[in-house]
């Protein structure tokens, strides 16, 4: 029997709040295929702007459809990292930890990396100072562009519909 | 054994289906798929069409009869590993070595075997030395279908009326491969002929005995005989096991409708996961690269052309395609080089296949269907893919399992945008620390040890709660850290604690999985020599959504110390290393004290009543930290996996003095205050990159092994060395 839950359950799943007695048997039936749309609105009722959710991004990020219809990395604090196709990180704020001294603030000193073999970035929003993503990579590593989407397909091969152009909810 | 052997007697000289030889099998599989994109070019499944139920009841008592081989057989052996820690499986495949349905366990070799098979297919075994019923094979060659030697397989066919039906296969992880190191994951091998035994497809018994020659070669050729012989023998029974349960369904069900499964039973797996990726994942690329450390400049125990520090680069990318094709690539990897992490194609692609049985297809059919539906490109003369069969292969896990979380964090987001919260994880902590060496143990006997606590690292944290403490481990999602006393019984080593280590999980809203510490002392043995294997000067796991990554390790040691005394004075002794800078230990017992981060070494020599600390890491994390609920973390400071310093540090959660509950007005200053101190001390991006790029990138201000790394990639890999320089802006005669 293919399941399907309802919003208020799947709010609980999102926020952690179920038991885990419910997750466990949610994790061991076969997937909700209703479940992409479902968390779209929950997500879409969390946030304060109007701009339409196409793609849930991170925990705190998304992708979505401004009013003037561009397709951006929005956070939840309606900080925009413009086009989704360019890395938003370069549109971020960055902390990198590349001494000893900054990096042992977080790990024992035993426990750390070593500062010349490796640092920490962490990549913070502009708006809310909200930590979205820590790199751990060799000093002059590229920044890393860790998804991108592929939308049309998403949406037109895999969801069967064409992917909004609706500026707003 | 009796039908078969009789009908034997006038079996035609080929094994395979009409009058074809298995190579032609294969051969004909292979092409079929390769014209029409579908296994053995099926379009429809009429066996499954006509009877659904019949076909997921044939599937389910194979699959049954597999487990079932497995919980048996596992009790011949006698080591810890097998038995306590559950490292094997068993599978069984087609006829031309693709998997129909497995057990529970070691699921990497599910695939490796079947590269064993295709091998001795391809260099017409059926014609010399001949592949008859009751014969059997064995192989632990990474070349040929492996990770690494010390996990052997046994394989045997599985004949019906003069054909060869499928194979039974099993593999157990051996305590001891005859490596120039002890122990089943050998650091000190630089090239293939220091590896130890090797077994690459060799026929090593028919009429269901093993040959006399193999079985004293092999006791001959490790430090463990005892444990190695059972081993065999488990795989073996497990094999025999199989065999027999295959052919009392053939019987039941008929032999045309058994050929016939096993070939819809591939492809309805195919076409299941390119469904279950349509209806998991999100379409696109993901990148997800890792590095891990090998301090060997200082090691003197190695050759002098191999001293040297080393950094693994593992630039791993995922692409789902909008047909459902998922293909990994590691173009940039480094070159190979005189060291045991080596890995081959084989390897990586037991290592994709373990991690989508975890994750895209757990409640599904699980066999090689999946396989077809994935594409993994290893750049030749790299280290996951030698132009070289003289390289060594001795400890290939400790590349191969790092470069394998990315799979882990880039599934994780996709499961996020998906919707489907409940399945992220940012994969697992690091899988060390090794205790391993070898010896005159306390029985007196020549040995070798590998202990497998690595089996309970911490697990990565996910969207919906934190990561399992001391849980698990990617190469084997049930793991069991074993029992304090059967390790006892294995090693010269007794347990003084075994314990929580404090910050050792990755930070994050959802925090990573604990890892743990065990203080071991030397018992019954006059000397021993004991390595660490484990991470030391870089993060080899990073978190994902702003988690951090679990710890880095050290080393510690108290050599040649007065625990004696100690003893004898009825005085406290150290239990693990609680501050993690030996402490604990040093305040209690006077000796030679090593504490540093080269985490991984060779071994050196122990004594009596030496301390050794092995620690198991923790799981990276998920999500801001300053998110994380505040009495979630004076939970974590009670239970000592985060102490009260790191948690107003990182989590920016102050804790009353007495008790030990959130003081919530010193709290939100602390959060504040970390949060300004963010914004205080962070650039922007670009303003980054472009001084970056001058002072770092264009003066080349790297260190060895980081150079190293860089100079290795882009001399291997022009393609990568052309995205490197797109992306700094550099001239086209940059180099590092």
């Amino acid at each position: 029997m293919i399941p399907s839950y309802d919003s208020a359950t799947l709010r609980d799943l999102l926020e952690g709040k179920l038991p885990w007695s419910e997750v466990h048997g949610i994790m061991s039936a076969f997937k909700d295929p209703d479940r992409f749309d479902k968390m779209l609105e929950i997500h879409q009722s969390r946030v304060t702007w109007q701009d339409r959710i196409l793609l849930p991004y991170g925990e705190n990020l998304y992708i979505v459809q401004t009013a003037d219809a561009r397709r951006v990395v929005k956070c939840a604090c309606g900080q925009e990292f413009g086009d989704y196709r360019q890395n938003w990180k370069l549109e971020a704020l960055i902390r990198v930890r590349s001494s000893q001294a900054e990096i042992e603030e977080l790990y024992p000193k035993m426990m750390a990396a070593n500062a010349e073999w490796m640092q920490l970035r962490e990549f913070i929003c502009p708006g809310c100072k909200t930590l979205l993503e820590v790199e751990a990579v060799p000093p002059g590593y590229p920044i890393l562009f860790d998804f991108q989407p592929d939308l049309e397909a998403f949406y037109e091969q895999w969801l069967g519909r064409k992917l909004p152009t609706g500026a707003s909810t | 054994m009796n039908r078969v052997a009789n009908v034997m007697d006038t079996a035609p000289k080929t094994a395979g289906w009409d009058g074809r030889t298995l190579h032609q099998m294969l051969d004909d599989s292979e092409a079929a798929f390769a014209k029409s994109g579908r296994c053995f070019g099926l379009d429809r499944l009429p066996l499954k069409e006509a009877d659904p139920i019949r076909f997921e009841k044939i599937f389910s008592r194979l699959r049954g009869s597999l487990v079932n081989a497995r919980e048996t057989a596992l009790n011949i052996s006698a080591s810890p590993i097998v038995k306590e820690l559950g490292e094997l499986c068993f599978c069984l495949y087609s006829p031309e070595g693709d998997s129909i349905t497995l057990s529970t366990g070691i699921l990497v070799h599910v695939h490796t075997m079947s590269e064993a098979i295709k091998y001795m297919l391809r260099n017409d075994y059926e014609d010399n030395p001949g592949i008859n019923d009751g014969d059997i094979f064995v192989n632990n060659d990474p070349h040929i279908g492996n990770v690494h030697t010390a996990d052997v397989q046994t394989l045997v066919p599985i004949y019906w009326e003069g054909e060869v039906v499928g194979w039974a296969g099993g593999v157990t992880h051996v305590m001891d491969i005859g490596s120039n190191t002890p122990g089943s994951n050998a650091v000190g091998p630089t090239t293939r002929y220091e590896d130890g035994l090797y077994l690459p497809c060799v026929k090593c018994g028919a009429n269901d005995r093993l040959f006399q020659d193999h079985v004293k070669r092999c006791e001959r050729a490790v430090r463990t005989p005892m444990y190695w012989s059972l081993d065999e023998k488990t795989r073996l029974a497990g094999c025999h096991m199989i065999r027999a349960a295959v052919q009392a369904l053939i019987r039941e069900e008929g032999i045309d409708s058994y050929k016939q499964f096993i070939r819809e039973v591939l492809e309805d797996s195919r076409r299941s996961f390119v469904e279950r990726v349509k209806q998991l994942l999100i379409p696109g690329r993901y990148e997800a690269p890792a590095f891990i450390d090998a301090q060997f400049a200082d090691e003197a125990r190695l050759p002098a052309e191999t001293r040297k520090d080393i950094l693994m680069h593992s630039p791993f990318t995922l692409s789902i395609g909008a047909a459902g094709r998922l293909d990994v690539d590691f173009e940039g990897a480094g070159k190979w080089g005189l060291h045991s992490f080596n890995c081959t194609p084989s390897a990586m692609a037991g290592a994709l296949w373990v991690a989508l049985t975890q994750t895209i297809m757990p409640n599904d059919k699980v066999n090689d269907g999946a396989h077809f539906a994935t594409g993994l490109h290893c750049p030749r003369g790299s280290w996951v893919n030698p132009d070289t069969s003289t390289t060594a292969h001795g400890n290939a896990w400790y590349y191969l399992v790092p470069s394998f979380g990315g799979m882990f964090r880039s599934l994780g987001r996709a499961f996020y945008a998906r919707g489907y919260v409940e399945e992220v994880i940012a994969g697992y902590g690091h899988d060390g620390n090794i205790l391993q060496g070898g010896g005159i143990d306390h029985h007196g006997n020549e040995s070798a040890v590998s202990n497998f606590e690595m089996s309970c690292i911490g697990g990565g944290a996910g969207t919906i709660r934190d990561g399992l403490d001391h849980a698990s481990v990617m190469w084997n999602p049930e793991g069991d850290m074993g029992d304090v006393e059967a390790w006892e019984m294995v090693e010269p080593l007794l347990y003084l604690g075994r314990s929580v280590k404090t910050n050792s999980a990755g930070a994050g809203r959802r925090r990573g999985g604990s890892g743990y510490e065990c203080m071991r002392m030397l018992w019954h043995t006059e000397t021993y020599e004991l390595q660490f294997v484990g991470d030391g000067a870089v993060f080899s796991y990073p978190g994902i959504f702003g988690g951090y990554p679990g710890s880095s390790g050290y080393r510690f040691a108290l050599k040649n110390n007065d625990l004696e005394d100690v003893f004898a004075r009825r005085a406290p002794y150290p239990t693990g290393d609680r501050h993690s800078d030996g402490r604990q230990a040093t305040d209690l017992v006077r000796g030679d004290v090593v504490l540093d981060k080269r985490a991984t070494d060779l071994p050196a020599p122990f004594r009596e009543r030496d301390l050794y600390l092995s620690f198991m890491r923790g799981g990276p994390g998920v999500g801001d930290p300053l998110a994380r609920i505040a009495t979630d973390v004076a939970v974590d400071v009670r239970e000592e996996v985060v102490s009260a310093e790191m948690a107003e540090r990182t989590y920016g959660v102050v804790l009353e003095k007495s008790g030990g509950s959130v003081d919530e007005a010193a709290t939100a200053a602390r959060k504040k205050a970390l949060r300004e101190d963010r914004a205080a001390k962070a650039v922007p991006v670009r303003a980054w990159l472009a001084r970056e790029r001058e002072v770092r990138v264009m003066a080349k201000d790297f260190s060895a092994p980081v150079a190293d790394m860089y100079r290795s990639s882009m001399k291997l890999s022009p393609a990568w060395a052309a995205r490197y320089r797109a992306f700094w802006s550099l001239p086209d005669s940059y180099q590092v």
